[in-house]
């Protein structure tokens, strides 16, 4: 994973401040830059996973079993 | 206070060797002790392995155990053995602080955790709570409230994480027995860039009763040591089903003892190729290969989707870490470590049906996974793509790509504990210079086989964990 976002629309500084509110988390402006590093390099996680075809019974596990 | 013991410096003996001497008593369990509260107050302030020493409750545990014997009292197989355990395994007496600042302030744990009772009722004596990187979410042994774990091979470079103080105890030669965690790679980590041996089992065989927890559905518990045979005396005494662990598998205790030396002539191993093969330096792949050629293998196996599994598990751990930890986040965000501050908010952040594919995947991946064990035993790959960076660095450049250490240390652990696979991570020292790890990783249930294999590259020499030299 590199941390280069693979939407160019996706803005996580826009992003993140707008869903700050919803989770009731106060943000520092400071720490911003940071934030949206990392949700950049979950964006890119997130797109590598999607991309993989899965049926619709391929069902998450409340608990994994080994 | 003496180390010595009919002429031994106790403080640096194997568990196995102090057990056999305290159960024939050649040596008494307070003198092993000492030994080794004497030697962690010599060398410990140069590593930082420790956050607390328990030496009155130590002594008077090898005390009960000398009064024991005298009784004529069987002692168990950990007789008389120190150890000291990451501090987030709840202990009596102690907050558990999961290395965090905030935990601290935590009513103390009213008792210890299953792992260490267990290794207390096999003898072994717990000498301490150890260092680790802030609520587990980290692979370099840096902590902001507890300062860093240093490398006692190379103080200058990182002990690894988030079990830091677990490799940097055990390669100092504080304790030749630690427990630690690994939710990506904790006990994978440490133990390649320390040269120690680690186990992590497969997910649901070691209770994590009374530890403090990072994401459920991918925390291990394990421990770390210097010998192959030492980690199977410890990882015996300490299995066992147990209804206070919601994911302990109710399975009875598997010993893996009785076949260590059975040898490796009946399994097939492969090397994980693909993704397991590239994106490292070198030298993670030429330890891998040093393996592979003390063990005949010329087979490689792809390990189908790795890339996206590490990407799932990054995405998981982002999500329910976050979710552990939102209202500490609310309240108190100053507090946290800012490095770990940032990934846990931005984890938070997540929308679910990104974090729901991720789990959905993981079954996929699971089954593809289980097919590969039908072909092999073992699969071998590198614990980490390079040796210890420099303590402080926060990027490296893998394949030419300039990279986060604290994000991409666990490349190549992380898709193996995504599905819960056992995992011996086993020293490997191609040269003068800093060690490197190697995954011996089994199908699920399977410890037995990593164990032989680990014992069988040890005894021919080409893994192994030294003391550091630190005098």
């Amino acid at each position: 994973m590199t941390d280069t976002p693979n939407d160019p629309a996706f803005d996580p500084d826009t992003y993140a401040r707008a869903v700050a509110g919803l989770l009731g988390l106060p943000i520092d402006p400071a720490w911003m830059p940071m934030i949206a590093a990392n949700l950049r390099v979950l964006h890119a996680a997130a797109d590598l996973v999607g991309a993989f075809p899965l049926p619709d019974e391929a069902e998450a596990a409340p608990v994994f079993a080994a | 206070m003496s180390e010595q013991d009919g002429n031994r410096d106790w403080s640096l003996a194997p568990a196995a060797s102090i057990a056999a001497a305290v159960a024939d008593g050649s040596v008494r369990a307070r003198t092993v002790v000492a030994a080794a509260l004497d030697r962690i107050g010599r060398i410990d302030p140069a590593v930082n392995a420790f956050t607390a020493v328990l030496a009155d409750r130590a002594l008077a545990g090898a005390d009960r155990l000398d009064t024991a014997r005298d009784r004529g009292t069987p002692l168990g197989p950990l007789a008389g053995v120190p150890f000291a355990a990451k501090n987030l395994f709840d202990i009596a007496g102690l907050p558990t602080r999961a290395g965090s600042r905030i935990n601290r302030e935590r009513a103390p744990a009213e008792r210890d955790a299953t792992l260490i009772a267990r290794m207390e009722a096999a003898g072994a004596i717990l000498v301490g709570a150890l260092n680790m990187g802030e609520y587990a979410y980290d692979f370099t042994g840096e902590n902001i409230h507890d300062g860093n774990t240093r490398n006692p091979h190379d103080p200058g470079r990182m002990s690894g994480g988030s079990s830091g103080g677990s490799g940097g105890a055990v390669a100092a030669g504080l304790v030749p027995l630690a427990l630690a965690s690994d939710t990506n790679g904790s006990i994978r980590v440490p133990s390649a860039f320390c040269g120690c041996f680690g186990l992590k089992p497969t997910y649901g065989r070691l209770s994590r009763a009374g530890s403090f927890p990072f994401v459920g559905s991918l925390d291990h518990l394990g421990p770390m040591g210097r010998s192959a045979g030492d980690l199977a005396l410890a990882y015996d005494a300490m299995q066992g089903p147990d209804p206070a662990d919601p994911a302990a598998a109710r399975r009875d205790p598997e010993p893996v003892r009785p076949s260590l030396d059975a040898g490796v002539a009946d399994l097939r191993i492969a090397v994980a190729g693909g993704f397991f093969a590239r994106g490292g330096e070198a030298d993670a792949f030429a330890a891998v290969a040093a393996v592979a050629g003390a063990l005949s293998c010329t087979r490689t196996v792809e390990i189908p989707e790795a890339a996206r599994a590490r990407a799932s598990a990054y995405l998981i751990t982002a999500a329910e870490g976050a979710a552990l930890h939102l209202d500490r986040l609310r309240a108190r965000a100053g507090d946290f470590d800012p490095a770990v501050r940032d990934r846990l908010i931005a984890g938070a952040m997540l929308p679910a049906p990104l974090v729901e594919r991720a789990q959905r995947f993981r079954r996929w991946y699971r089954a593809a996974v289980l097919d590969l064990f039908r072909e092999v035993d073992i699969i071998l790959a590198p614990c980490t793509p390079c040796r210890a960076p420099r303590s402080g660095q926060t990027t490296f450049v893998l394949d030419g790509v300039e990279l986060p250490v604290r994000a991409n240390v666990g490349l190549f652990t992380q898709p193996i504990s995504f599905i819960g696979l056992p995992v011996v991570a086993a020293p490997v020292w191609l040269d003068g210079g800093l060690p490197l790890g190697v995954q011996i990783i089994a199908a699920p249930w399977r410890e037995d086989l990593a164990f032989r294999v680990a014992r069988y590259l040890e005894r021919a020499g080409i893994v192994r964990a030294p003391v550091a030299n630190l005098a």
